[in-house]
């Protein structure tokens, strides 16, 4: 059997996703801040995928770390708030395991989605909890690395139940106070809404899955 | 929704031009660079040899922030899209563009996202051209939280913008242009009352619904909700319930001496402001807090929001001098 490669190609349609994603859904993400933050998580992710899209031509021949180093910078520059930083974080620092290269092993996406989750918990001071987009995310890479790494799953089998997990985690917002964030504010009043950041990286997480061989 | 805008995704850039234009006299836009065209930088920025003062945050709550850079006010803001902050270069540039080598203040509103990308602005401010940034983040909002470096920045940021760029324009130091913001922020409080949502260019409609006839005691000025929703009351009865957690907060006291603030969120017309602050006045006179100044119109909105905001800062000699000094921007100009 040969070795699970994902390539640039792989990378290039999830991001293309991405920002389909983020027009589709716009509305719904926002709708979602409305009840518990400001209203503007769709748009915002919307106004980040317009410029990567705008440049996605010309990032096409760079490796796979600088083509989502320029996602990132995309995203940071355009965006602002804190869906800019965090998501902008994990997209600039999702291709530094892989420096160079135009193609990786699961293994290094593994370490690629750690890298990413790592920089968004470091940098919304977030845990598990908190109502936030860590949410989704932690227990979704921990899935990842159980399923792959102690399970043997196959690669797609493993990042659909990683997928599944951050679902769930997204879920488990819905019940409970915010402690980060805008929604931090409101104490119980947060009760009964979904995170909006944990519904984007729901998404998020699906998108790498359905696109993966 | 009656809103005169072209294509939302433009509305920024298009306030930002237009603004430009219009005070032409008073500021530019740097578009260069990291700038990315959204610094507005005061025409009398770096004249003189002192701390640069930076103000910024989210757009829609107009005239925050550009409406306050100008002579003896903030040198420079920077400008986010709609109800977002701005993104870490352009916070860079502004320090950059306003260093005289005495350091620059960050001010703004105590909110996540502002924090994230002014902290990175900050560092790399540092890092690339060793330039010292400090900052202070407003907490005025009584209800936020009731930790107050948990609290948000809403009206009251005008206070503290207006004591620390008075404090630079003297000729301070960076530690006592800090020191100055601080103080102010320790003694500024501020709460409000919605009746309606702002509109959303994005999404043409309200952020959130809210029935004609309601009002929500406690929301912030991006619609965060706050903590009691319930049908419109009387002018008088509205205030009450707004002044009594403000003056239980700081506690302001018998004898104090306190700068008022009645600020419009945008659609509450100067007539109902003056019913308002006829109601604030009653208030501290029954409880023998004097009123030093007042100010009452539209100073921090959410667009096309109806509500009110009523702030109040227990002054010293010192605050009532930084208050007091001369400024000139196209917003707010005192001689």
């Amino acid at each position: 059997m040969s070795e699970y490669i994902l390539n640039k190609d792989y990378f290039i349609k999830v991001i293309e996703d991405l920002a389909v994603l983020a027009e589709e859904k716009k509305d719904y993400f926002s709708e979602l801040d409305s009840a518990i933050g400001d209203g503007d998580h769709g748009m915002n992710l919307s106004i980040g995928f317009r410029e990567v899209t705008k440049n996605l031509d010309s990032w096409k021949a760079e490796d796979i770390s600088t083509l989502f180093k320029n996602v990132g910078t995309a995203l940071l520059d355009k965006v602002g708030g804190a869906s800019g930083p965090l998501y902008g974080g994990f997209f600039m620092k999702f291709g530094l395991p892989v420096k160079g290269k135009e193609e990786v092993t699961f293994d290094e996406f593994i370490e690629m989605m750690e890298t990413g989750v790592a920089i968004i918990e470091k940098r919304g001071k977030a845990k598990v909890g908190d109502k936030t987009m860590v949410d989704t995310l932690r227990p979704a890479v921990d899935a990842l690395k159980a399923a792959y790494v102690d399970e043997k799953l196959e690669p797609k089998e493993a990042m659909k139940k990683a997928a599944a997990v951050g679902s769930a985690g997204s879920d488990s917002t819905i019940p409970i106070i915010a402690k980060k964030g805008r929604a931090m504010r409101l104490g119980e009043r947060a009760i009964g809404h979904r995170d909006p950041g944990s519904a984007s990286s729901t998404a998020i997480l699906a998108i790498f899955y359905n696109n993966m061989p | 929704m009656k809103r005169l805008i072209n294509d939302p995704y433009d509305v920024v850039e298009e306030m930002l031009e237009g603004y430009v234009l219009a005070h032409k006299d008073y500021v530019t836009l740097i578009t260069e660079g990291e700038a990315q065209g959204r610094v507005v930088l005061s025409k009398t920025a770096k004249k003189k040899d002192k701390v640069g003062v930076i103000i910024g945050g989210g757009s829609g709550h107009e005239p925050l922030f550009l409406g306050y850079v100008g002579k003896g006010f903030a040198d420079a803001a920077v400008i986010g899209n709609i109800n977002t902050s701005p993104s870490p270069d352009p916070c860079y540039a502004t320090a950059k563009a306003v260093n005289t080598g005495k350091g620059c203040i960050y001010l703004y509103g105590n909110y996540a996202g502002d924090v994230m990308n002014f902290d990175m602005g900050a560092e790399k401010a540092d890092e690339e051209d060793g330039i010292r940034v400090e900052t202070v983040t407003v907490t005025d909002d009584v209800i936020s939280s009731e930790n107050i470096e948990d609290r948000r920045g809403i009206a009251g940021m005008f206070f503290v913008f207006k004591s620390a760029s008075a404090k630079a324009d003297m000729g301070a130091d960076l530690d006592e242009v800090v020191a100055a913001a601080q103080k102010c922020n320790s003694v500024t409080r501020t709460m409000g009352v919605a009746m309606s949502s702002a509109t959303l260019p994005s999404k043409g409609g309200p952020i959130f619904e809210m029935e004609d006839g309601d009002m929500e005691i406690g929301m912030g000025i991006h619609g965060e909700p706050g903590v009691r929703r319930g049908k419109i009351e009387p002018a008088d009865r509205v205030v009450d319930q707004i002044m009594e957690p403000i003056l239980a907060d700081l506690p302001f006291a018998k004898g104090d001496e306190v700068y008022v603030l009645v600020n419009s969120l945008g659609a509450t017309p100067i007539l109902d402001l003056h019913i308002c602050f006829r109601r604030v006045a009653q208030i501290l006179e029954e409880k023998g807090i004097t009123i030093y100044k007042s100010l009452v119109g539209s100073f921090a909105s959410s667009m096309d929001m109806a509500g009110m905001s009523v702030t109040l800062v227990r002054l010293d000699d010192e605050l009532k001098e930084l208050l007091d000094y001369p400024c000139d921007a196209p917003y707010f100009t005192q001689v």
